[in-house]
This record gives C-alpha cells, structure tokens and sequence, in this order.
C-alpha cells in the first residue's frame, strides 16, 4: 500500500489530538507514516500511542536546530522523505503552523496544496468548506497531494500499525534564511479544552454586557467541559480577550454543540460557527438573526436561563 | 534606510454575501462590495512605523484585477510611497503557489528590499500560507503571526502568536513577515494623504513584464483545483421557546433529547 505521510503535531513533549485525526484521515489514502520533528528524545515517548492510531512507520528527524528554528526543519524533513519514500500524500493539520508548512513544501516539492480539508475521500477528493460554511467544495491535487486538515473535521479512530522507528538526518539549517526561536511562553489555558478542538463551545457576546459577567459563561462551558468562545462585539467591548474570539476575524470552530448566549449573530459570526453540528441560542431580542440558524432557541434574559442550564448540567452530571 | 515591501489584496467585504462563481467555481468577485483587506491596512500601518522611526521607502505591492486600484490608493494614501499592481488576464484563478511565484517575481523588481510585510491571512481564502511561501521563494527567514516587532540595525525581533501560544524570533534582513490583528490600529488616511496618493506612482506590470511564464499561472495551472462547488443548503431554524422561567430547563431536555448530555 502507498505510503502517506502525516507531520506529528506536538507540543511542550505531549502529543496533540490532531496529529490522531490527521493519521486517521490519511489512512483513507494509503498506510500513513508518522513525521516526528522536534528535539532529540521527542519521539520515543510517542511511538506506541502513534502505532495505536495506525502508523507503519515512525520517521524521527531529530536535533537541536530542529526545535530552535521556526517552520523549516519541518520542512526539511518532509521535503527530504517526498524524495525518498514517493509517498502518495503528505498530510498535516491545519494549524497556522501546519499551513505554513505546507505551503512552503508545495514550493520546495512542487505538490499540490489542498489547504484547511475537512475531509479526505479514498478517491483522492478532498472536501473544503469555505466563507465560513457558506460553501462546500471538493478538490483535487495534480501531482503530489500536500492536504491540511481542519483540527475537529476529522473524527480520530484508532488502527493498528507497527510504529517501525527509522531516522532522518536533518541538513544544516541556513541562518540567513530561518527565522531563530529565542523564547517560548506557552498559553496558559487553565483546565478548559482549545477552542477550535473543543466538542462544545460556549460563547457570549454583546448581551453579555461587561467582562465580570462573563463569568456566567464560563460557569456553563465548565459544567460543559466546554470551550468559552466571545463574538467580536464581546471582544471589542473589552469583555472578553480576542484570542477566544469567534468569527471571520477570529477562529473558525465546529463542535458538537455551539451555545450562543447573547449573540446577534451577525455574518462575521456566523462565518466562525455555522457549521457547528448542533446550535443552541439564548438573545432577548426575538427578532435575532442567531435564531435563523439555531436548532434550538430561547427568547429571554440569558442571566436567568444560562444558570438555570448550569444547575441541569450539574445534576444530570452527579 | 529600510526598504519595506508591503503586500495587499483586495477582498470581498466580510459583512457581505460571498459566492463562488457559478460556472469555474472561481470568486465571484462582483457579488460582494470588495475593500482593503483590514489585515493589510495594519501590514501598512507597522511599514509605517518602521519607516517613521528612521528612514525608509514603503512600497505596495498587490496583485489583483483592475478594481485592486482602490486598495493599493487606501495603501498610498495612508502614507506609502510607491506600488506595483500586477494585472493580467492570464492570473485569474491562479492558486497559491501560483500566487506566490506571481508576489516573489514583483518583489524582485524593487531593489535593495529589507523587509516584507504582509498580512497574516486573508479573509476570502484563508490559505493563510502565501506569506511562508513567499520566503520559501525569496529565500529569507520568515517570521509570520507575529503580534510586535522590532528592527534595529540588521536584525529583526518578533513576537509570533498562535494557538500554542508566544513563540520570540529573531532574524537577520533581508525578512519577510505577517502581521496579526493585534499588531496595531491602523491611522485613518488624512486628507492631505488622499490628495497626495494621487500623485503617488503606481507601476502596473502584466507577468509577462515579471519574467512568469503564462503556463505557470491561472485556474488552468493550478496544482490543485475545485471539482465540485455547492452552496450549503442554509441552516434552518429549530424550535425556538419564550422563557417563562424554565428557558434552562427546556435547553437541557432537548440536549438529553438530542444525547448530548
């Protein structure tokens, strides 16, 4: 079967879900191959739990530069494999890294770039959703398929695979042209999941009305295990910091459930979460643009209804 | 001196419908008001800076259709001095590597270029990969989502921003970087800026005048292409409640309903 390789996402020595959902979406186009680039010692530890999602092989480029430098040993190390391993397809996640990653191999390889997938088809189709879900496409790649696929799209499964270790000699990096990490400072995210990973988010917007009050949201996405996600309006009234901000300047996310408390709804948000599975709304206004695409909606005061939610949560949860 | 080449694109305004075109799957670019993508004008806005801190040249690059004028006189009139707009037929649906050849071969035709700045990611495609590509083609460290930066003498230092978290970079120029949305506020054009960017010279170059070769561009040549375009049948609504003090209640039942919860 052909081989396809799969760029393992990690991070502070912990594997990220998405390197399973990426393994699992290239498993519809050949027998995936775990791309492990990252200081020496990075990959022993993830070898087993790479095999239990189907990985044959496990290539691991390893060095000091390889962590010191942004994107391009990653670079290197896949554009090095595409020459010696043929693979069918190179596959990462569509993280801003992984994108960036791509795209530079689809200039160094000459592939063709199929970015933020949300699905991969055994035919070599790859499913996109764009403007925000407005729109669903299908896209093909001429030569060497080079697939981002969007953190969430894909459900992980778990396969067996033999997890063969084999090593890759990285060149020497060039220091006129990468870019040196100096310092890192990893986001400090408490206990709740990432949002665009996230199986529920609960987000707030405008109604919210101040930055204290968030805290109702906060309660519910915990009772949740949720996600809390801020429309821009919330972000921009200072209730709410813009890295949880959901929209078409903000993340694109798709959970199971969306909870939009206090959301208008308008098509920059919407563009950020319509393609969420389930949506559940909470506005005062009944006229809120929100209620056109929720599945459910409740027309009232959402600092009576959210607590009350909570308090459901809790109890069906103990 | 710095010399800082900035690139911008013209967009479908976010606050409008956007469609693909029926018949190639291409952006329908006259369905929707088009503007200066609002990451660009912060691109625009930190070349600025860097600018005004010592001295420098800030030229716009954009390549686009005709009507990609009118972000490249937004760019001028805030207060950059010059702009090559890259216009030809032959472009229309080119892909991003196409896209990437097309920026490098313009960023070749200004001289002596230290910086690259462009935006992070547009909000029509959303490849968010042109700006790493484009180092991958010019040969120079790429420091991209960066939220700050600074330039002093040679080196470039920057605070890059995602998902994972700040990740500091350091660099030598030449460079090329992307700019987020938290970078800066971008200054509103004055009145004087607007007349004079009219007097602002502006080169338009067809690929042929780049040295980019026809056969290498355009929806034809793309390396990956739309088979398949369907709007998504829009979303209707579900069942909608007044709150008469059970509105809580009646969202957890339909979430058991629904074996959510």
């Amino acid at each position: 079967m052909a081989e396809v390789l799969v760029l393992v996402d990690h991070l502070n020595g912990e594997l990220k879900k998405t390197t399973f959902e990426a393994l699992t979406a290239a498993r519809e186009l050949g027998e995936p191959s775990a791309v492990v680039v990252g200081a020496p010692g990075t990959a022993g530890k993830f070898k087993e739990q790479l095999g239990s999602y189907g990985a044959a092989k496990v290539y691991v480029a390893e060095s000091e530069d390889a962590a010191n430098y942004l994107v391009t040993p990653k670079v290197d190390a896949l554009a090095k494999l595409v020459e010696q391993a043929s693979p069918a397809a190179v596959i990462v996640t569509a993280s801003a890294e992984g994108k960036e990653v791509s795209g530079r191999l689809a200039i160094r390889v000459g592939g063709g770039l199929v970015y933020d997938a949300v699905g991969v088809n055994s035919d070599g189709t790859v499913e996109q959703s764009v403007f925000g879900g407005a729109y669903s496409v299908k896209s093909k790649a001429k030569g060497l398929p080079i697939i981002s696929v969007r953190p969430g799209a894909v459900e992980a499964a778990q396969a067996e695979g033999a997890a063969a270790e084999e090593s890759v000699e990285l060149p020497a990096v060039d220091a006129a042209k990468a870019a040196k990490i100096t310092g890192v400072e990893p986001v400090v995210g408490g206990d709740r999941p990432e949002l665009t990973e996230a199986t529920i988010v609960v987000s707030g917007g405008r109604g919210v009305g101040s930055a204290e009050k968030f805290e109702v949201v906060e309660k519910l996405a915990d009772s949740l295990g949720a996600a809390v996600g801020a429309s821009r309006a919330a972000v921009d009234s200072g209730y709410y910091p813009a890295q949880f901000q959901v929209g078409q300047t903000g993340k694109t996310v798709s959970p199971q459930l969306y909870v939009a408390l206090g959301i208008s709804g308008a098509i920059q948000h919407r563009a950020g979460m319509q393609t969420s599975k389930t949506i559940v709304a909470v506005n005062k206004d009944p006229e809120a643009p929100i209620f056109e695409i929720a599945d459910f909606g409740v027309v009232g005061d959402l600092f009576n209804v959210a607590p009350q939610l909570t308090d459901e949560v809790t109890k069906r949860k103990s | 001196m710095t010399n800082i080449v900035v690139l911008v694109k013209q967009v479908p305004d976010t606050y409008s419908e956007r469609k693909l075109s029926d018949d190639d799957y291409t952006l329908d670019r006259e369905s929707a008001d088009a503007v200066l993508d609002e990451i660009n004008e912060k691109a625009v806005e930190e070349a600025l800076k860097i600018k005004e801190a010592g001295e420098g040249e800030v030229t716009v690059i954009s390549v686009g259709p005709d009507r990609a004028t009118d972000a490249i006189r937004k760019a001028l009139s805030m207060g950059a001095d010059k702009a090559i707009h890259v216009s030809d037929e032959a472009l229309r649906g080119s892909d991003a590597v196409a896209t990437a050849k097309v920026l490098a071969a313009a960023v070749g035709k200004v001289e002596g270029v230290d910086l690259v700045i462009a935006g992070n990611e547009a909000s029509d495609g959303r490849a968010g990969a042109v700006p790493a590509m484009l180092a991958e083609l010019l040969g120079v460290p790429q420091l991209t989502q960066v939220r700050s930066l600074t330039v002093e003498g040679g080196t470039i230092k920057a605070d890059r921003e995602t998902d994972d978290g700040l990740t500091h970079l350091e660099a030598s120029l030449p460079a090329l970087v992307s700019v987020t949305e938290k970078i800066n506020e971008p200054r509103y054009p004055s009145f004087k800026g607007i007349m004079a960017a009219k007097k602002k010279p502006v080169e338009t170059l067809t690929i042929g005048d780049l040295g980019v070769d026809a056969g290498a561009v355009g929806l034809g040549n793309a390396l990956s292409t739309v088979v398949e375009a369907a709007p998504k049948p829009p979303r209707t609504a579900g069942e909608r409640v007044e709150d008469e003090g059970d509105g809580g209640s009646k969202i957890a039942e339909y979430l058991v309903g629904q074996k959510i919860i």
